[in-house]
This record gives C-alpha cells, structure tokens and sequence, in this order.
C-alpha cells in the first residue's frame, strides 16, 4: 500500500475557540491510483492533504507512507519527504517569481538531488512550454503557471502527488487540459494521486472518490 | 540542494536590485558615519600618545627655574653629582615646529621615537649635524634639516639631541627643563640645598587637557553611536522589508522540502556576506568622512584645549576592523529578528497584506513596555545624573525611550483622525497610513533621531556662540594688547604709553596648584574695565573692592566646580588664605584660574615680571600707537593685537570648533532621509496590491500617487514635532549634564525657533524629495500591472 491514513484527528485554536476540522479519518491508496477528495468548504480536504504531505502535522492518529509513519517525522524528516516522495501541486501555484520557468521545473529535482534534464525537456514538451523556457513566471498566463508548477512537481518523479484544487484559478477549458495532462504524466510515472476539488467533473475523471462532511468520511 | 537554493535566494536580489541596493547602502552608510568617526578618534589619540611621548607630559616629574627662564647648563651638573636621576631638555621654535632636544643617554624610556632602549642610531643621532625624527607633514617644513621621517612622532615637534637643539634654537648652554627619572636614589642632597632657584613640577597623568580631550571623543563616540542606531534602524527596516517580500518565496521552498535549519543558515550566511561587502564599502565611505573631518577636528581640538593633532590621516587597523565587525554585528541584530520569526512562522500561514501589521500589534506592547522604562529613567535620571556616564545613560535612554513610543504615538493620533474623518478618501487615507505605519515606522525612528539631535546640538552650539560672544566682548575690553619680548620691552612699553593712553593693564600671571587643580592666578589693575565688564556667576557684596584691596580672590566656574569651592570659602596662595568673593564664567578656558590685586600679586610673586598688556584708549588711535610704538621703542607692530583682531581669530577659532558636529549633523539627517527613501522604494512594490482596490473603485492613479507624496510629508511633520521637544530635552542634559561633566562650566541655553522652523523644512524637503520618487513610480504604475493584482487573486 501506498499510503494508509488510520484515525486522523486535527483541532484549530480560534478566536472563537478550538475548531474539531478533522475526526478521525481513515483512508488508503495504492500506486497508480488516483483519488479524488470532495467536500464543503471547511470540510477539511485541504487539511488532510497538508497532514499528508507533511506540511503539518496530526493531533492524534498514523498516516503510513511506503510503511513509514510520516507523522512521527521531525520537521527534517518532514522536508525530506516533501522533497523526493511526496509532490505538491497548489492552487496559487508557488512559483519562484525570480526564477525563469525552466529553473522552476527544475527546482524540486534538484533540490532532491534527482535532476534529470531530458526528463524536465519532457515535462516541458509534454506541457507546452518549450517556447517559454525563458520566460519569468509573471510573464505566463495562469493556466502556463499551473502547467509550469505541475511540472516542477512531477520532476523529482514523487511516489505520491498531492493537488489542491490544481484548476481551481483557471477557466473551464484550460482546466481540462491541465488536468489531462496531469493525469497523463501521473499514470505515466506510476504515482498515486490524491486530488482536492470542487468540481463533480474533474472528480468523476478519478478511479475513486472520497467525499468528506465536517471532519469525517460521509 | 545547496546550490539550488542559494541559486533561488540570490536570484530575488537578481530581480530586485533596487531592494539590494537600498540594504547595502543603508548597512554602508551606518559603517561609514561609525568607522569616520572611530577614524577620527583613533587619529587624535595616536597623536596625544605621541606628543606625550615625546614630551613626557604627563608622566614625569620636572624641574623648571621658578621665574620660568632657562637654566644654566651647570645647574644640571651639580643635580647629577648630588645624586638626581635627571635628563635635560631643551624646548623651542623653528620655522612653526616645536624642536625638542633630548639627551638620549639620559632620557627615560618612552621619550619619543629615539628611545635609546628601541635601538635608535645613537652615532648617528649624536654626531655631525645631527638628526631630528619627526613625521611626514612637520618633515616638509623643516626643509633644510637631515629629517628621519617616523609616523610615531608628535604632530608639529621634531626631536633631536639637546646639543642640535641648542645650536638650531640659539640656546647655547642652556636647559629648560630638568625629567626627573623615577626611582631616585634616597639620601640624594635636598634640592633647595643645590639649586634654589628650581621647583619642582609634579607629574600630570589624568591633567585637564586628557580630561577633557577625552570627553571631547567620549562625544563623538556618542555622535557615532547615534549615527550608527540611525543606521540600524535603516538596516532592520530594510532587512524586515526584504524578509517580508520574500515571505512567500521561503513558504515555498519550504513546501517543496527545503530544510528549515538550511534555509536559516543559508538566509543567514547570505546576510553576512553582504555585511562584509557593505562593511568593506562603509569603511571605505568612513575613510573619506575622516579625511574630510580630520582638519577641521584638528582646529577644534587646538581651539578648545590646545592639544595638537595630526591633519592627516592613517589606515589604522583597529578602526577599519571595528567598522567591519559593527557591520556584521549590526547585521546580525538586524537579521536575527528578521530570522526568528521567520522559524517561528508556521508553514501554511497564507500570504496576507496586513501581516506587517499584525506582527506590528503584537511587538507594540512589547515596545511600549520598554519605552515607558527608557523614559522614565530618563526622567529620574534629569534629577540625579551626575558626571559623564549619567549624563550619557540619561541621553541614550531618552532618546531611544522617544524613538520607541514614536509609532505608538503616531499610531494613537492616525487612529484619532481615521475616526474624526467624513469623507471616505479621508477615511481611507488615514486608515491605510496606519497600516503603512509599521513599515515605515523605523525610518520615522531614524528620522525622529536624526532631527532631535539636530535640534539638541544645534541649540546647544548657538547658545555657546551666544554666550561666547558676550565674553568675549567682557573680557577683550581693552583696545590694545602688546606683548613683549623681555623685560627690558616691558619698561620701554610702559615708560611710552604712560601719557598715550587712557590706563596701562598689565596681564601677569604665574601658575600654582589651588585644591589640588592646575591653576594660573592673575594680578589684576584696579580699574574699571574689570568692574564694569565682568559678570559674575555668584559673588560676595562689592567684590572687586576687597579684592583690588588685596584680601579677597576671584575664581572662575572650573575651579569653583572642580574643587568644590564657593564663595567664602578660602584658598591658600603663596602660604597666605584668601577668601573666594566671586565665581566668574570663564568659557573655553580647559583650567582653573584666579584672580588677585595687583599689589599682592607682585608681593607674592616678585620675580614675575609683565610681557602682556592691554591699553585702554579711544579705538581711533590705535593704529598709529602701534607705528609710533615700534619707531620710539623698536617693538614690532607683529606684537601688537588690536582688541578686533583678537574678537575675530577667537570667533574663528570657535566657529571651526564645532565644525565636526555640524558635519555630523548633516550626515545623520542625510541618512535619515535616505532611510525614509528606502523604506518607500521597498513598500512600492508591496503596495500595489493594496492601491489596486481604490484604483479599481475610481481613485485615479495620478491622485493616489500624490496622496503617497502627502501621507510621507505628513508622517515627516508628525515626526518633527515629536522631535522638538525631544531635542531640546537632548540639549537640556548636553547643556547642564554632560556639558559641566566634560567642561566643567555651565552654559545657559537659549531657544532659536528659527532655526527648528528651518530644520524642520529641511527635514520636509527631504521627506518630500524621498517620497517623490516611490510616488511617481505608483502614479504611473501601467493599469495592466494593477489589473494582474485582480487576475491573480481570482
């Protein structure tokens, strides 16, 4: 099993007192497969996937991957996973603004000491942005910063990608063709993919779904 | 991982050189204003260290003839066979420079740069025409003399064998002074017994002139501190500015599995570099304001103690490399604030506009706290400070105290007009001032302390000048000052004047010891140039009557403070008590002085004989006095001084004197402005997100950029008038604390609003043409960049 989430509990401290976001989640995903995870605002789908990714970190419960309690981690054990294992895909991109795009697809790579530069030529091929190599990001529409942080993601070729709401800045049609390609290179790398959305279509693309209602699986 | 990183790191300076130019220049400009002035100081105490070596000043015992002519040769003679451990010197001028001839085989270690015991050449130095060490700059005026050229001799003497001397200074056969070695040998024959006619001058470690030199750079020290806390404030601004741009960038390379401890030490280590190359730059800078500074600190030093100090420069190792450890050790207090709250903050904190502000709320407890302290130390300290150290605690608690409560009193007031407004661009505009508030807020500090010392030292000079130019117009009464050559002068001076003028004043003093203190006592002619002109600080009833009448003494306000001594109380001259009847200010004047009658002065110093004088006589006559005066009498018109030529050398004198400060002065409001300059640069760029919503709500961008220009003036006048009060405070505790520390006189102050109103718009000004360019930039901020603030919050 890729990743096994046993019992996951997470409280905010608020202005108006402690928030329960997260009551005991359970979940499992294997290589290659891809999840969908739907739900309310506040229903705790980007919390979870932030425990998961190593962002933060549980109150109570074990979150297993590649049999590994990533929970127990410090914060460089932590780093360490978010680096070679685990890739993040966020919905306000994160892009280096000082680097050109093809340093960015670059970035995580080599930061986890596995740059492959024919493999970041694919990506970019395969994402269509060749021709902007050179460019900054601000320079690049939203959907080619998307493009760009995809695959500044899948560089490193992680075991498991995490994406929050990854089209949620971009229009109807560019969306399609991000997720596609997303999907694509996913399936390709033999990751698995664990996906936040609102959208009951990107959804239905997944092999599975996983709807979560004020803290819990509905 | 490393490489990629730094490269990230580096590349947002890369983008930013504006950001990287205003972070080197701000750390630059605070090393240059610190290691200029350490420059300074290190140059005027190598040049005391010398002159006190080459001299002996200060650390021997010597024998000088009482009526302080030379003495014979023999003299020095009988002293060693009757068991003195003496060496001779022999002092005079040549061409400007002061000679001083030594006997090397005799002189004690540390006399100078031909200590016997460091190797000198003695051969060379005894024999032929001789040797004289001096340094590069005394060298060129002695052009015909063989000159071994030594940075370690005293600025302006050249030291020699006493035999040189004597034949280069026409004193064959004859000594002016005796050192007398430690350690002498006991059951030697009393000196009355051998050379009557001698006395014996105790040594003056910690004298006067070190006294006061000393506090002289204890205050540019504390010119340099300020100035450097002005750069401090600009270096954390813009430290805590680019951190907080480059917020979003850490987030990231946090998220993509970047260490924590390696983003820290990598943030760190980048800092630091550039610590050392700004360092490098400021030390550079500082060598140039030193350079510039070093003269006129020279004429002030000359003009105010008499101390000599070298006008050139040297590149001394102790002053760069404390320049470069202040620029790393101002870094690293900048940055480390910077950096912990950059570990502490949480990883998926999203990016927030009012986060500056937020953090802001929460440190302004924290900073009220510590400014309520500062300033109520400050006030206890107004009662009690006492010396030097109090005086300085009490400076560096008011100002720091002030510049802490500054935000939370600007904060206080924008709230109170963002409440009071009516119309909404009223209310926007105060409120979004507030928020800038925090941003800004150290360049305000900056600003705040940079005018305040402008208002306290500028007060505190003007209200010397003043008080300077009433003394001298007291104490330069008489029309005429004639010194003469020798006694023989003197009979011919007085003998022709005697009908000419309207009273003849001789000027004669000697110097004693009063309580402990150096003091020269004067006997004084009963007239009423001294009765009608001199004021007194505290006096007995008709106190020149008693003491024309020869029972009582004048003291001035150095003596009076140093020795505790009032009116009443006695002193003791020559065995004989006098009570003290007045105090009198004495302004410039590094010793004590007294005044006694004429008749008892000569009864208890015979063999003092007048060579100075002033005449009294209607001020059209002068000139021709001097000429008839040098044709019946042959004394030179060059010994004369018109009473105007004094006033106007003494006023230059002392306009010269403070020089350094107002050069100073300029410098700190310089970098304030620059300081002010940078902290809107770096804002500009963070704040079209938040113009953005008022362009996009039919503010034009012409409009918003002037009310940009508006809200730095009126942060700048807001500043301005906290720093009144706080700078006349400031002169307050230099004027009746440090001053009568360092000094030993008191000085009134006097309030000069012209010149606040003038500083004031200065400071205006620079605010104005700092905000101009950040405004002009967002003016004209292209609608397409103001539009991408929308597209990407979408």
């Amino acid at each position: 099993m890729l990743l096994t989430v046993q019992n996951i509990h997470k409280t905010y401290h608020t202005a108006d007192g402690p928030f329960e976001v997260l009551r005991g989640i359970d979940l499992t995903l294997q290589a290659g497969e891809t999840l969908a995870l739907t739900g309310e605002s506040g229903s705790g789908k980007s919390t979870l996937l932030h425990l998961i990714g190593g962002l933060d970190t549980p109150d109570q419960g074990q979150i297993f991957l590649q049999d590994r309690d990533i929970a127990a981690l410090d914060d460089n054990g932590r780093a360490a996973l978010r680096r070679g294992t685990v890739g993040v895909v966020f919905q306000q991109f994160n892009l280096i603004p000082s680097l050109r795009v093809a340093e960015n697809i670059a970035f995580q790579a080599r930061l986890a000491d596995r740059h492959d530069a024919e493999w970041a030529a694919t990506l970019a091929a395969r994402m269509g942005l060749t021709e902007h190599l050179n460019k900054y990001p601000e320079q690049l529409s939203g959907g080619q910063q998307q493009r760009v942080a995809i695959a500044r993601t899948l560089a490193p070729k992680p075991r498991l990608v995490l994406a929050d709401e990854p089209t949620g800045n971009l229009d109807e049609a560019t969306a399609a063709v991000v997720l596609d390609l997303m999907l694509e290179l996913v399936s390709e790398t033999g990751a698995g993919l664990l996906m936040v959305t609102h959208s009951d279509d990107l959804a239905g693309r997944m092999s599975r779904r996983l709807h979560l209602r004020a803290g819990q699986v509905a | 991982m490393t490489r990629a990183t730094l490269q990230a790191l580096l590349s947002h300076w890369w983008r930013n050189p504006l950001q990287l130019f205003t972070l080197l220049a701000g750390l630059a400009l605070a090393t240059a204003l610190w290691s200029g002035v350490q420059a300074v100081n290190a140059e005027a105490r190598a040049s005391y260290d010398a002159a006190a070596a080459t001299l002996g000043e200060g650390q021997y015992d010597r024998l000088v003839r009482r009526d302080g002519q030379p003495m014979a040769q023999e003299t020095y003679i009988n002293l060693r066979r009757a068991g003195w451990l003496v060496s001779p010197v022999v002092q005079g001028r040549l061409d400007g420079v002061r000679i001083v001839g030594i006997e090397p085989l005799t002189a004690p270690g540390g006399l100078g740069p031909v200590a016997p015991q460091e190797g000198a050449d003695i051969t060379a130095f005894l024999s032929g025409d001789g040797q004289l060490f001096a340094n590069a700059e005394t060298a060129q005026d002695l052009p015909d003399l063989s000159v071994i050229i030594t940075p370690e001799a005293a600025p302006g003497t050249a030291v020699t064998d006493i035999g040189v001397a004597q034949r280069l200074l026409d004193k064959s056969g004859q000594i002016d002074s005796l050192i007398v070695l430690p350690n002498q040998p006991r059951g030697r024959d009393e000196l009355a017994a051998i050379a009557p006619d001698l006395s014996l001058q105790p040594a003056q470690g910690g004298s006067d002139i070190g006294r006061l030199t000393d506090s002289f750079h204890l205050n540019l020290t504390a010119f340099g501190l300020l100035s450097f806390a002005v750069g401090i404030f600009i270096v954390n601004g813009a430290i805590g500015l680019a951190f907080e741009q480059r917020r979003p960038v850490v987030r990231t390379l946090r998220a993509l599995g970047l260490p924590l401890r390696q983003l820290i030490l990598l943030m760190g280590a980048e800092l630091m570099i550039f610590a050392l190359v700004a360092g490098v730059i400021g030390v550079a800078l500082g060598y140039v304001i030193a350079a510039i500074l070093l003269p006129d600190v020279a004429a002030t030093l000359r003009g105010l103690y008499g101390a000599d100090v070298s006008g050139t420069l040297q590149l001394r190792p102790s002053w760069w490399l404390s320049g470069l450890a202040i620029a790393l050790g101002g870094t690293a207090i900048a940055a480390g604030s910077a950096l912990y709250q950059m570990a502490k903050m949480p990883l998926l904190t999203a990016a927030q506009p009012r986060a500056l502000a937020k953090a802001a709320g929460r440190r302004a407890v924290i900073q009220g706290i510590a400014a309520g302290l500062l300033l109520t130390v400050a006030l206890v300290m107004m009662f009690i400070a006492d010396g030097l150290i109090g005086g300085f605690t009490l400076l560096a608690a008011l100002l720091i105290g002030a510049a802490l409560a500054l935000p939370l009193i600007l904060d206080r007031f924008l709230a109170a007009c963002s409440k009071a407004a009516k119309s909404v661009t009223a209310q926007w505009f105060w409120a979004d001032t507030r928020q800038q508030l925090p941003g800004l807020s150290l360049a305000l500090m900056a600003l705040l302390l940079a005018m305040s010392a402008n208002v306290g030292v500028s007060t505190m000079v003007s209200s010397f000048r003043l008080t300077f130019t009433d003394f001298l117009d007291q104490r330069l009464s008489s029309e005429l000052y004639v010194r003469t050559e020798d006694e023989a002068q003197s009979a011919a001076l007085v003998a022709f004047a005697q009908t000419r003028t309207d009273i003849i004043l001789p000027i004669q003093n000697a110097d004693t010891q009063i309580a402990g203190q150096p003091t020269e006592v004067y006997g004084a002619r009963d007239h009423a140039t001294y009765r009608d002109n001199w004021v007194f600080l505290q006096q007995s009833e008709r106190p020149w009557d008693s003491t024309f009448g020869g029972d009582t003494v004048l003291i001035n306000e150095q003596l009076s403070r140093r020795a505790g001594l009032n009116v009443g109380d006695e002193v003791v001259l020559q065995g004989r008590a006098f009570a003290i009847a007045g105090v009198y200010g004495d302004y410039g004047n590094p010793i004590g002085q007294a005044v006694i009658g004429e008749g008892v002065f000569g009864t208890l110093y015979p063999a003092i004989v007048p060579r100075n004088f002033g005449l009294r006589m209607d001020p059209a006559l002068v000139s021709g006095f001097v000429a008839d005066l040098e044709a019946v009498t042959g004394i030179p018109a060059t010994q004369s001084v018109n009473q105007a030529g004094i006033k106007s050398i003494s006023l230059a004198i002392f306009e010269r004197t403070f020089t350094v400060t107002t050069a100073l002065n300029i410098l700190t409001l310089a970098v304030a402005g620059f300081a002010i300059l940078m902290s809107l640069l770096t804002l500009a760029t963070m704040r079209v997100t938040q113009l953005a919503p008022a362009w996009a709500m039919g503010m034009t961008r012409g409009q918003i950029g002037r009310l940009e220009l508006l809200r730095a003036v009126m942060l700048a006048v807001l500043t301005a008038v906290v720093a009144l009060p706080l700078g006349l405070a400031l002169a307050w505790a230099l004027l009746a604390v440090v001053n009568v520390a360092a000094f030993g006189w008191q000085l009134p102050m006097y309030l000069f609003p012209m010149d606040y109103a003038r500083l004031g718009l200065f400071a205006l000004l620079a605010a104005a043409l700092a905000a101009l360019w950040p405004s002009r930039r967002l003016a004209r901020t292209p609608p397409a960049d103001l539009l991408k603030v929308f597209s990407n919050e979408r």
